[in-house]
């Protein structure tokens, strides 16, 4: 069943702020290998022109993802969500997410698609910080893989 | 922000060290408690297989959070990454063993943009197979 082409457009409204807190980036970066003091120590970070810790480059994922849910969870958009996977990412990058920042999430449908059965949704999340700032904007694929013929 | 690398001292084609990112399940349940990604194809073998994957894989951004690895041990600072992005072509399968998967990684100058920045093209591969595409980053260089 395709997806109805007129959600192509539709901002959904932002999401509640998120705080982004140094020890959580620091579990986040132990997670991925991550030994950069940047990531972990704020003076290590003020060396290199940075007010406190940053986060490593995909960490922003976590916060834009959740609130794509929104998107992806619509049900007037009826996205079979069980099959859907990731297909593509980017982000642009304003400047590093840091700690301290109250970010909060305005997503976009860019493209809705259909083929050979597969839906395709691309999914635009601008991350905004306190003072209105735009931090980054994430591009995110997700791909519903058609249901098998019974 | 400050890269340790100049842009001036670097051409087109200029490689970035390559590194290897070793993954076992501990890696993937560690990652799913930092991301909030708890989708069981990534630590429950059963339902992995019941999905019709060949075991449990990684989360595809932790292979892009290993693959700018690359990128930014090179420059130094994170902060000077301008662009990120990539397609996850093939799912990292991650045996449940001490060995677990292994992610290799290189790096090279693709371009050289306005403003310092270069577009880093990125390959990432696990057990012979290309697991990342179109896998670009744009950085800033001092």
């Amino acid at each position: 069943m395709a997806l109805d082409q007129s959600f192509v457009g539709r901002t959904y409204p932002p999401t509640a702020p998120y705080e982004v807190g140094r020890e959580k980036i620091r579990e986040f970066a132990e997670a991925v290998g991550e030994t950069n003091p940047v990531y972990t120590d704020p003076e290590a970070a003020k060396e290199f022109g940075h007010p406190d810790v940053i986060a490593p480059p995909t960490f922003v994922f976590s916060i834009t993802f959740r609130a794509a849910g929104q998107v992806v969870q619509d049900p007037q958009l009826g996205l079979d969500y069980s099959r859907v996977v990731h297909g593509d990412q980017k982000f642009a990058y304003a400047r590093p997410v840091r700690a301290g920042d109250r970010l909060t999430v305005t997503s976009t449908i860019e493209a809705v698609k259909t083929l050979a059965g597969n839906d395709i949704l691309d999914i635009r999340g601008e991350v905004h910080d306190e003072s209105g700032e735009l931090v980054v904007t994430a591009w995110t694929k997700l791909v519903a893989r058609a249901a098998e013929e019974a | 922000m400050t890269a340790k690398i100049a842009y001036d001292e670097v051409e087109v084609g200029t490689e970035l060290p390559a590194q290897s990112f070793p993954v076992t399940r501990a890696t993937l349940v560690r990652y799913a408690g930092a991301s909030g990604d708890f989708n069981p194809i990534h630590w429950n073998e059963k339902f992995a297989k019941e999905v019709g994957l060949p075991d449990v894989i990684a989360h595809g951004m932790f292979t892009m959070a290993e693959a700018i690895r690359v990128v930014t041990d090179w420059t130094g600072d994170p902060g000077a990454v301008v662009e990120y992005g990539c397609r996850f072509t093939r799912p990292v399968v991650v045996p449940n063993d001490d060995q677990g998967a292994l992610i290799e990684v290189s790096g090279k100058v693709a371009a050289k943009l306005d403003d310092h920045t270069v577009r880093v093209d990125l390959t990432a591969t696990s057990a012979g197979q290309k697991v990342l595409g179109m896998s670009r980053a744009v950085v800033r260089l001092a």
